[in-house]
């Protein structure tokens, strides 16, 4: 968001405002998943006022994202084994305005449902040909994508019969400290949504459904790869009647 | 569903789980070092993240941000102007004892709309299992007595838990451990 004049520059600072969405957010105290037992602040938190610290944030460039880095299935000698798909869709802010040139990090399970983590002790197979990792910058239009296989579900041990929906992590930067946004992309119809804690720990069912991706024919790659769309939208900053003009409004 | 600007609402928080330590995943070999080892005036900061049993947290991850020692950001909100190249970002994986570190230089004071003016101060993100949002605190210097005293943030703090959000000093380091819950709790915000 530019600001807007600055008369007086040096007595007047003039801030981005952004607007406050925490009805959109799990409660860190969520008794289901056992975890935030011990892990959730009991005091309530103090709010702090946005000033400069807060409305600005990393630039992270494209020296931090290599060419390959968006294609989770060139990373290696080998193709992964699993159903081939193409995750692609737009980074927005709540005003619906595109945030251009910022940082998506993703992560996730293999096929099989296993990560490549020392800590994960689900007795299914790594596949020697997949990382799970992937990186990229928005363009101007704040469009993403990536190419990966579909992740698995797996076990954990949160209840009796705990399983994970299948789910890629996103890490997101966006412009400002204030919209920092860590998630994960859930896939339609999936029938272990309504055992699991961590998607039911977000209670509106409409918020719910804004972290399922939905499936894209248009976007598929004929005879190579399924394709799903995900868009994923930060905290905005209170439009100016300037630019607030009817272009960009969707979803 | 949309906001009452009429834009898209935003799509929920989640934790960051106990596998973003992948192989070239979060944790970037560079990530705690927001400034390099040769900076002049750069130090260590050190903390340890623990949990409400104060038991450490060894599937942390903390993040950093802050303007460099003249009080600058290298962002185009920042009406003043930018003046400065420094990343001002830092990002640790905590480790098996829930320690991290950052090595970067102390930022300069804030001037706020309002006409006050803040203290040295850092932003700070926690991330972990367990956690379906990210957890926001502050870290102050012990050595800014007067200017701490006048920051606006800090003097809205309970007196007895101020403290939480200042840095002490061990072995020629800043430290400044992290309690996300019970006996000594850290002071956390909503931004």
């Amino acid at each position: 968001m530019s600001t807007d004049s600055i008369e007086g520059q040096a007595d007047r600072l003039l801030l981005p405002s952004y607007a406050r969405d925490d009805s959109s957010h799990p409660a860190l105290d969520t008794p289901e998943y056992r975890s935030t037992s011990l892990r959730h602040p009991s005091e309530p938190l103090q709010r702090l006022p946005q000033n400069l610290t807060e409305v600005t944030g990393p630039v992270l460039g494209h020296e931090r994202v290599s060419e390959t880095d968006h294609d989770l299935t060139i990373q290696h000698e080998g193709e992964p084994l699993g159903e081939r798909i193409v995750v692609s869709g737009r980074v927005l802010d709540s005003d619906g305005k595109p945030v251009p040139d910022t940082l998506v990090e993703a992560w996730q399970a293999n096929a099989a449902g296993r990560y490549r983590h020392a800590g994960d002790r689900h007795p299914a197979p790594l596949d020697p040909n997949f990382s799970g990792v992937g990186r990229c910058m928005t363009d101007e239009h704040g469009r993403y994508r990536f190419v990966t296989i579909k992740p698995g579900a797996y076990p954990w041990r949160n209840h009796d019969n705990a399983w994970r929906p299948a789910h890629i992590h996103f890490s997101l930067f966006g412009r400002a400290f204030t919209q920092r946004l860590i998630t994960q992309m859930y896939f339609p119809g999936d029938p272990l949504f309504h055992q699991d804690p961590i998607f039911n720990s977000v209670r509106d069912p409409k918020a719910r459904e804004r972290m399922i991706c939905e499936f894209d024919l248009d976007s598929t790659i004929p005879e190579w790869a399924l394709s799903y769309h995900f868009d994923i939208v930060l905290r905005g900053s209170r439009a100016t009647p300037f630019e607030n003009e009817e272009d960009d409004d969707d979803d | 569903m949309t906001t009452e600007h009429g834009g898209p609402a935003t799509t929920p928080s989640q934790t960051v789980g106990p596998f973003f330590a992948l192989p070239g995943g979060l944790p970037w070999p560079d990530g705690p070092e927001v400034v390099g080892p040769d900076t002049e005036d750069a130090f260590l900061l050190r903390g340890r993240l623990l949990d409400g049993a104060g038991e450490p947290v060894p599937d942390g991850l903390v993040e950093m941000w802050q303007a460099d020692e003249h009080g600058r950001f290298a962002h185009p909100d920042d009406p003043r102007g930018s003046s400065t190249s420094a990343r001002g970002f830092g990002r640790c994986a905590t480790g098996s004892d829930g320690e991290f570190w950052f090595r970067t230089v102390r930022p300069g004071a804030l001037p706020t709309p309002e006409g006050e003016w803040e203290a040295p101060h850092i932003d700070v993100t926690v991330l972990a299992r367990g956690l379906l949002d990210r957890v926001v605190t502050r870290i102050y210097f012990p050595d800014e007595e007067e200017a701490n005293a006048a920051d606006p943030v800090l003097s809205t703090v309970d007196q007895q838990r101020r403290g939480t959000l200042i840095a002490g000093v061990e072995d020629g380091a800043f430290r400044f451990d992290i309690r996300l819950q019970g006996t000594g709790e850290t002071v956390f915000f909503a931004v």
